[in-house]
């Protein structure tokens, strides 16, 4: 029976569980830690020797973690990447900018159980000798933003963070900076550069790898929250037992926030890719299935930016057969395992593990349009195809959801799409075209139909007014 | 040209390393390493290598002389690489040449994922196709997207004519747009300060200006305010723009968004001839374009060269033109004398007085605004009459950009014509004593109002003959004898050393007004009426024969100077 897995929220919601220091230390807390600083040097058969920072990477990378903020990259792999010889300070940054719409996972961790995500930062920071790190969070939750601060508080008062941590000689800081409001700083670049008191302008790649060109200019890595909870797990457990949660190459376990028109919407911590989407939305463990008498339209499967899947759907996917093969075989959307490989083969993605259901009763014009407000709201601007694309999208749409439609403003759309995606400096063209191709394409019938109507009754009315005005004469 | 007066012309370097890749199918070398926007040496980017190939890419926010944005996109070239199998090793073709991946979407494989070519590096083998359909797709939706929202006000909009918003719709736009909702409407007239005028609505949000006014000038005084689609250029609030080089941002801003508030709707660009000078200003030597139509001077602009001003100049240099069509101008040759009022008439009656004058009577104070080729002159004369000579010195502020601290433009030429000396101005107390005991008894004054600088009027008045040249009236030219209305450098074509000792020649863009004459013209028939034959006709001839003369310029010749001068060994 498909149910949740609760690592990281094990103990988020269980009664008289409390943020505070505490209540951490009697679960377990900082022991991961402790385990970390302890470790030693490690000789290898061949006779080379590992130091404790190269053992955890080694063990992170091991444990198949992928971020958990959209991309779902390699959490070890970026770690490798660090430019670790340019003799400039190593930083981390935490990505607490959580604005994702339909996304509600990080929050939990920072409003539960804030001291599980800063164990897990100062592991990180001693496997890549991180001495500051910043957790940048969303201006829109100060109760976050209060309860972090008094969790490093007590943190340091403990003596698990700041000067000398318990008594290895280690330093590590972490400060809380509140971003002012806007989506883009949830961009790892747009999140330095306002972190480093600018515009949020996401930078060039070329040349402004973080890794390498980062926070001041120096070496940086930018991790989401749940990854970097995920890391004191990692440690805690071993990488070879978390890579036991979840599906080969989608290993651990993913906060999904589930919302839309399911009965029980909320966040689920669930195993990578042993739960489908159809178990989500419809078992009693999750979502409970849609409202009497409706029936499944469509499902944003990860974050509003992922492309739209039609119920009904059905996808070439990749399979691991009996004779260990990988074949292709076709699956129904509801079928699909909710991992990282599975949604990128049905041509959308998991992003931030944020599912959005839609039942029949919704307008998807409507959907679209209020998309498109947000991104065309969002668009920090900086670079041509997705400033002045956005807002056109935007534009568009509203005339479609306001009785000024045309049948052609469905390629009109597409058009405009077509030339944001892959020309932008960051991915927020994506972000934005995405839902657009994707609506567009999968219900152009209803984007035509709505157009068609409406020049139907434009040209009704001014039939009428001609009428009127001949009248006159 | 002698490669002693010219230390540009060194020795061959070491070979630069070079990297072989793909421009539109042709094969081509290039640099791996060329400088960057601070002349550091940077990864070659795609964009100077199709440069070097011959293919031109068009874009908006690169500037080769400001830091890269990469925020315009119109650079966007499709492009791929040598494809690389799994040992790492490259795949080759058939024919034993390297297999090329395209650059593509990597969620959608068929579509061409373009780089943009102003900050992607090029690396060995990589094809660039600058000119291919998707390359041009790209750009066509750029440009697409520029002029959605942009007013097309191109008929009233003092950037016509020299708009990179109309060059590259004729290139690469549409006669007919898709557009079909309403424009955002933004703040037009935006008094940036004392200087600029910005229009927010024509304005790309290239941020070329932000960037000059804060990487180069030093003052972070730009912005952007709002987002997205609603992004405008401001000033940070209660501070206006206002600079000594704000007007550099006029010339930077690719489209009719920043306009200079003294030249917008003064003249339609293509009205205007153009033609190549140098400020006056400083010592520093800026090189310009004067904009000219019917003798009227209407700006100057930036010429660039980059061991002088690169592509700059201040606000108080562009600005400081109006005196030339002032009302109130020299333009009448005369003698006081004999009332003459001809110019041969004049010039005879002026040899005759020197060449009568005794030797030593004689007195020259000759300004460093005037050209090398005058000041050489001069010296002719004043060696024949055994004259004291000096300039006058002329020191102001400067700064650490462009501005010198010498508001002479010639006072290496001065120094190197043998006028003045190290010490400009410490012969003029001798000249004013010498007046005074009545030693000297004619000054020949050339482009200054002597009564500022040390000769007042009193002592001025005790000299028998007075011979004056200048442009604009003042208390020398008052006292004057002999009248001799000269040119402002607009006028006249002549050379200038700069502060760094580089010989900068300018042209003439207007007429000068009335009868008068460009200095050296005249400076040479008073020569050869007083000492002897001169052998040229032409400033070509003078400025030939000056290098012969003047150890200095040995070696040069006028058309060796050529458009960006040439640095003297001195």
């Amino acid at each position: 029976m498909p149910q949740e897995y609760r690592l990281i929220l094990k103990h988020a919601d269980q009664a008289g569980y409390t943020p505070d220091i505490e209540c951490y230390l009697r679960h377990g807390g900082y022991e991961a830690l402790r385990k970390a600083l302890a470790l030693g040097v490690k000789e290898l058969p061949d006779g080379k020797k590992m130091t404790a920072q190269e053992q955890i990477r080694d063990e992170v990378l091991k444990s198949g973690l992928r971020g958990r903020g959209g991309a779902g990259f390699s959490c070890g792999l970026k770690w490798s990447f660090v430019d670790r010889k340019s003799g400039k300070p190593i930083y981390l940054i935490c990505n607490a900018d959580e604005s994702e719409p339909g996304t509600f996972k990080d929050r939990q961790i920072l409003h539960k159980d804030p001291h599980q995500l800063i164990e897990g930062m100062i592991i990180s920071c001693f496997a890549n000798d991180v001495k500051l790190a910043y957790i940048y969070i969303r201006g829109e939750m100060p109760e976050g933003a209060r309860l972090l601060n008094k969790a490093l508080k007590e943190a340091r008062a403990k003596g698990f963070l700041g000067k000398n941590i318990l008594g290895t000689g280690v330093d590590i800081e972490i400060h809380v900076h509140r971003g002012a409001g806007a989506y883009i700083c949830g961009e790892e670049t747009g999140l330095i550069e306002s972190l480093e008191g600018k515009r949020a302008y996401p930078r060039i790649k070329p040349p402004y790898f973080p890794a390498i060109l980062g926070l001041y200019m120096c070496p940086t890595i930018v991790n989401n929250v749940e990854t970097l909870a995920a890391v004191r797990h990692i440690v805690s457990m071993g990488a070879s037992e978390y890579a036991k949660l979840g599906t080969a190459n989608n290993t651990g376990t993913r906060i999904v926030s589930l919302s839309g028109q399911v009965k029980r919407p909320g966040y689920f911590e669930v195993e990578v890719g042993k739960v489908t989407l159809g178990e989500l939305i419809y078992h009693e463990n999750f979502g409970g299935g849609l409202r009497e008498g409706r029936t499944l339209k469509a499902i944003i499967p990860g974050g509003s930016s992922s492309k739209v899947l039609k119920a009904g759907e059905v996808f070439k996917v990749k399979k691991k057969g009996e004779d260990g093969q990988w074949v292709p075989v076709d699956m129904n959307l509801l079928d699909l395992p909710y991992d990282f490989d599975s949604l990128q083969q049905a041509g959308s993605m998991s992003g931030s593990g944020a599912i959005i259901v839609m039942d029949d009763s919704v307008d998807i014009v409507g959907v679209l349009a209020n998309l498109g407000e947000f991104y065309a709201h969002e668009s920090c601007g900086q670079c041509t195809p997705c400033r002045e694309g956005s807002l056109w999208m935007s534009k568009a749409l509203h005339r479609l959801t306001h009785g000024h439609g045309r049948k052609e403003d469905a390629n009109y759309l597409l058009h405009i799409a077509q030339n944001i995606q892959g020309r932008t400096i960051c991915a927020f063209g994506e972000a934005c075209a995405w839902p657009v191709l994707s609506f567009v394409k999968k219900f152009k019938d209803e984007f035509e139909a709505r157009g068609a109507a409406d020049e139907a009754n434009a040209a009704q009315g001014s039939h009428a007014a001609n009428a009127v005005a001949s009248h006159k004469v | 040209m002698s490669t002693a007066a010219n230390p540009e012309t060194k020795p061959a370097p070491p070979p630069v390393e070079t990297v072989r890749i793909k421009v539109d199918g042709r094969d081509i070398d290039v640099p791996k390493m060329m400088p960057d926007w601070q002349g550091k040496l940077q990864p070659t980017t795609m964009l100077q290598a199709c440069s070097l190939a011959g293919a031109e890419v068009p874009h908006y926010c690169y500037h080769p002389k400001l830091p890269i944005a990469g925020n315009c996109r119109m650079c966007l070239v499709e492009f791929g690489t040598p494809m690389m199998g799994p040992d790492r090793k490259p795949v080759l073709n058939p024919d034993g040449s390297s297999k090329i991946a395209k650059s593509v979407l990597p969620y959608e494989p068929g579509t061409p994922r373009g780089a943009i070519a102003c900050a992607t590096p090029i690396s060995p083998g990589m094809e660039i196709y600058p000119g291919s359909t998707a390359t041009r797709q790209m750009r066509e939706a750029v440009l697409e997207s520029l002029l959605i929202n942009h007013p097309l006000d191109c008929p009233i909009c003092d950037q016509a004519g020299e708009c990179k918003l109309q060059e590259y719709s004729v290139e690469h736009g549409q006669a007919t747009s898709r557009f079909v909702e309403t424009k955002v409407h933004k703040p037009k007239q935006v008094d940036l300060g004392p200087r600029i005028m910005l229009d927010d609505e024509r304005c790309i949000l290239c941020t070329r200006c932000i960037r000059f006014t804060k990487d180069l000038v030093g003052d972070d005084a730009l912005g952007i305010v709002n987002r997205g689609s609603y992004n405008t250029i401001a000033s940070f609030p209660g501070r206006t723009f206002d600079n000594n080089y704000t007007l550099n941002t006029v010339d930077l801003c690719p489209v009719g968004a920043l306009t200079s508030k003294d030249f917008r709707f003064q003249m339609r660009v293509w009205f205007m001839k153009e033609t190549k000078s140098v400020c006056t200003s400083c010592a520093t030597g800026c090189n310009i374009v004067i904009g000219s139509r019917e003798d009227r001077v209407y700006r100057y602009e930036p010429r660039q060269n980059d061991v002088v001003n690169a592509s700059w100049m201040c606000d108080a240099g562009r600005l400081n033109y109006k005196w030339i069509g002032r009302d109130d101008r020299l333009a009448a040759v005369r003698s006081s004398r004999t009332g003459a009022r001809s110019w041969p008439a004049v010039l005879s009656e002026i040899a005759q007085t020197l060449r009568s004058a005794p030797r030593g009577s004689v007195a020259v104070i000759a300004s460093a605004r005037q050209t090398n080729e005058e000041l050489y002159l001069v010296r002719k004369l004043a060696t024949h009459l055994g004259a004291m000579t000096d300039s006058v010195p002329r020191e102001g502020e400067g700064d650490r950009f462009l501005v010198n601290e010498d508001k002479n433009p010639n006072t290496n030429g001065a120094r190197l014509t043998g006028i003045a000396f190290t010490e400009m101005g410490i012969q003029i107390p001798k000249i004013a004593q010498a007046i005074r005991s009545g030693q000297v008894q004619t000054l020949i004054v050339i482009g200054e109002d002597v009564t500022q600088h040390g000769i007042d009027s009193e002592t001025l008045a005790k000299v028998s003959t007075l011979i004056v040249s200048d442009i604009l009236p003042n208390e020398t030219t008052r006292r004057a004898h002999f009248l001799l209305p000269g040119c402002a450098h607009a006028e006249k074509r002549g050379t200038f050393v700069n502060g760094k000792g580089r010989l900068q020649r300018f042209l003439k863009a207007v007429e000068p007004s009335g009868e008068a004459r460009p200095e050296w013209e005249f400076l040479k028939e008073l020569v050869e009426q007083v000492v002897g034959p001169t052998g040229y006709t032409t400033i070509e001839g003078l400025f030939n024969q000056m290098a012969k003369d003047v150890p200095a310029f040995a070696g040069l010749e006028w058309a060796g100077i050529a458009d960006l001068g040439v640095n003297l060994a001195i």
